[in-house]
């Protein structure tokens, strides 16, 4: 007797994959999504910055020192009504100070706002050297084995060894004053010339980048090592595929995730640390606008104007904060152990 | 356990070597020396000859470096350019206390805090304590002790005049210099909690954030299991169950934090001390630079380098002990 099964196509639940379900787990999470809706809004301010400050960043105004935040108006008869309304500023090219003005007249609002490019600018460039560092070393090592494991492991405890921020502040500080000596020539020259193009930004990147790859090697290794007994990394010997080819096509996209939260979880660090470098004058040159110099630049008359601290202190936390909602929100959606626990 | 202790040491040896080495060749490749200029003058050659002569900078860079270790083994950590009546060993007897000091009493104010929000939120999980807890953890996490020293001056320092600052108390209450003497904590030594309690307060918040996380991440793990329900089965008092039980297995986690805690300390102490003008060994640093303080700079990395690698092997300690299934050999 034959048993017929009627499958209702409709009623049939389309299976997910797990991306689909983690950005489902994602979207539920109101505070990561915040987060994330911050952080593209603030690549969008950098990314049109000239449009959105009423001054450049580096134009001092020396008869408009200390201005007070909203305050500032340009009291020319014939533009009074246009500027401002019962003491509120009505549009842009007005000088009004937003943000207030610092010690040289220069427009915070203006300066904050250029910032968000050097810390964002920090956010990726670190992230993306020591992402990519951190992965070939990682996968490299735990792939490979023997000598090649010894000597990359051996390295990375020596740099867990060694204390980053003295070791960062004096690689700037060789290639500042090398920069002050003028070397045009060889690859020290080549280096210098691109640093000096993007405002010290460059070095800077490279060597937060270049020394914060120990903790992805690490991860990268373990996680390879669970990997490369599976089946389909045999099957794909089977098949003749070459080591790089096992390496990069087969096993990292499976590990692949896991190293991005891990990485979007260290960038507020990056960004701690390019302003920590900055507020001690061992960042960008000035007149480039980073919110540390800026912290820095304020402090020392914070009593008479705290604004000068406050508000790229402000810009600072609110920046960590959404990469910190952001990178909780990724990992907690993509470890379906942690579903449920927050 | 002593081996692997003793084994962890040795092997530390020559990556102190190593740091010697590259910060020792790094300081000595930046251009320009300690003798360039004489206020805003550049110095005269014959007494710049004179001076780096005296301090042996004249000589081959290997023999400077082997001359420089060879004094290192002696304790010696070498003179000061800009104050020739003190050298090295002064100012890091000097500074180091600093350092330690603020750098313990912030860790002791992290778990302190850490510890028990992280338990809170725990045991009140999916609750408006628990949603409180975590998002204040979050935030700490996320302001830097540049954001919240300065912040912490303007509230507390200059609005309401409750704290003193800057500096560092000059009389530490400490036996050793840091061991804590009950009997002088709250007496004539106030002064100095007075001084240390923003500085603290702007290194050990983050501190207590990341702890309090990861205690409560690790506790909710714990809760659930068997020996748990076991435990409470049995009719034990419910705070027996957490503290003896399920907070030693929860605090796992934290312990695997601690070595980029310490190595936090290390970075953090430096900007702290930079915000609060406290004259430990992260200032002294930074504002030895310009001089070119060869000595003091390679000294102080040094110095940096061994807190962080005592901290690293202490981390394992911790963790053995916390974790017995962990056997190093």
């Amino acid at each position: 007797m034959a048993v017929t099964l009627k499958v209702d196509e409709a009623k049939l639940e389309k299976g997910r994959s797990p991306a689909a379900d983690a950005f489902r787990e994602f979207r539920r999470n109101k505070i990561a999504v915040a987060g994330t809706v911050f952080i593209i809004f603030e690549i969008l301010v950098a990314l049109f910055a000239p449009f959105l400050t009423p001054y450049s960043f580096r134009e001092q105004n020396t008869s408009a020192i200390y201005r007070k935040p909203m305050t500032g108006y340009d009291i020319v008869e014939t533009r009074l009504e246009r500027c401002h309304w019962a003491g509120t500023p009505l549009q842009w090219g007005c000088t009004v100070y937003l943000a207030g003005s610092d010690a040289l007249g220069r427009d915070i609002w203006s300066r904050i706002v250029y910032g968000s490019r050097v810390s964002l600018s920090v956010a990726i460039v670190a992230s993306a050297v020591s992402l990519i560092l951190g992965i070939f070393m990682g996968v490299l090592s735990g792939y490979v084995g023997g000598w090649v494991d010894n000597l990359i492991m051996r390295t990375v405890d020596f740099l867990y060894a060694v204390p980053l921020l003295p070791l960062i502040i004096l690689i700037s500080v060789y290639f500042k004053a090398l920069g002050r000596t003028g070397v045009q020539t060889g690859f020290a020259g080549f280096i210098l010339r691109i640093d000096q193009a993007s405002g010290g930004l460059f070095l800077v990147f490279a060597v937060i980048g270049v020394l914060n790859w120990i903790g992805l090697a690490r991860l990268a290794r373990g996680q390879v090592l669970s990997y490369k007994r599976k089946e389909f990394v045999e099957a794909a010997h089977a098949m003749g595929a070459g080591h790089s080819r096992i390496m990069f096509r087969h096993l990292l996209p499976n590990i692949i995730g896991t190293l991005l939260i891990a990485e979007s979880l260290a960038i507020p660090g990056y960004i701690f640390l390019e302003a920590a470098l900055s507020f001690i004058g061992l960042g960008v040159n000035p007149p480039t606008p980073s919110w540390g110099a800026m912290i820095n630049e304020g402090y020392q008359g914070i009593r008479s104007n705290p604004y000068l601290v406050l508000v790229p202190g402000m810009a600072l936390v609110l920046t960590t904060l959404a990469f910190n909602f952001m990178g909780d929100g990724l990992r907690d959606a993509f470890d379906p152990r942690q579903r449920g626990k927050h | 356990m002593i081996t692997y202790i003793i084994r962890r040491i040795l092997i530390s040896i020559p990556v102190l070597f190593f740091i010697i080495l590259s910060t020792f060749l790094l300081i000595h490749a930046i251009p320009g020396g300690p003798f360039d200029n004489v206020g805003e003058r550049p110095m005269p050659p014959l007494v710049r000859e004179r001076l780096e002569n005296r301090y042996g900078l004249n000589k081959p860079l290997p023999e400077q470096f082997f001359l420089y270790v060879g004094n290192l083994l002696r304790g010696e950590l070498g003179p000061l350019f800009s104050t020739p009546s003190r050298d090295v060993n002064d100012i890091v007897r000097e500074t180091f206390p600093i350092s330690i000091q603020l750098g313990l009493l912030s860790l002791i104010l992290g778990f302190a805090i850490g510890i028990p929000a992280g338990i809170i939120a725990a045991l009140r999980h999916n609750t408006p304590i628990d949603y409180t807890a975590t998002f204040l953890a979050v935030l700490g996490v996320s302001v830097p002790n540049l954001v919240l020293g300065p912040l912490l001056i303007l509230i507390f320092g200059v609005q309401l005049r409750w704290f003193d600052f800057p500096g560092w108390g000059a009389e530490y209450p400490f036996a050793f210099r840091f061991l804590p003497k009950y009997s002088e904590m709250f007496g004539p030594n106030a002064k100095f909690f007075e001084l240390a309690i923003m500085p603290v307060f702007a290194l050990g918040t983050a501190y207590s954030a990341g702890i309090a996380r990861l205690t409560r991440a690790g506790l909710l793990e714990v809760l659930d299991s068997d020996y748990i329900r076991t435990a409470y089965a049995k009719g034990l008092k419910p705070s027996t169950v957490i503290i003896v039980h399920a907070l030693k297995n929860s605090l796992i986690p934290v312990a695997t934090i601690m070595g980029p805690l310490l190595a936090g300390a290390v970075t953090g102490s430096l900007i702290t001390e930079q915000i609060f003008a406290i004259n430990g060994m992260g200032r002294q640093f930074v504002a030895s630079i310009g001089q070119r303080e060869y000595f003091l700079l390679t000294s102080l990395t040094l110095l940096f380098a061994v807190l962080l690698i005592l901290g690293n092997l202490m981390v394992d300690i911790i963790y053995a002990w916390l974790d017995p299934r962990i056997r190093y050999d």
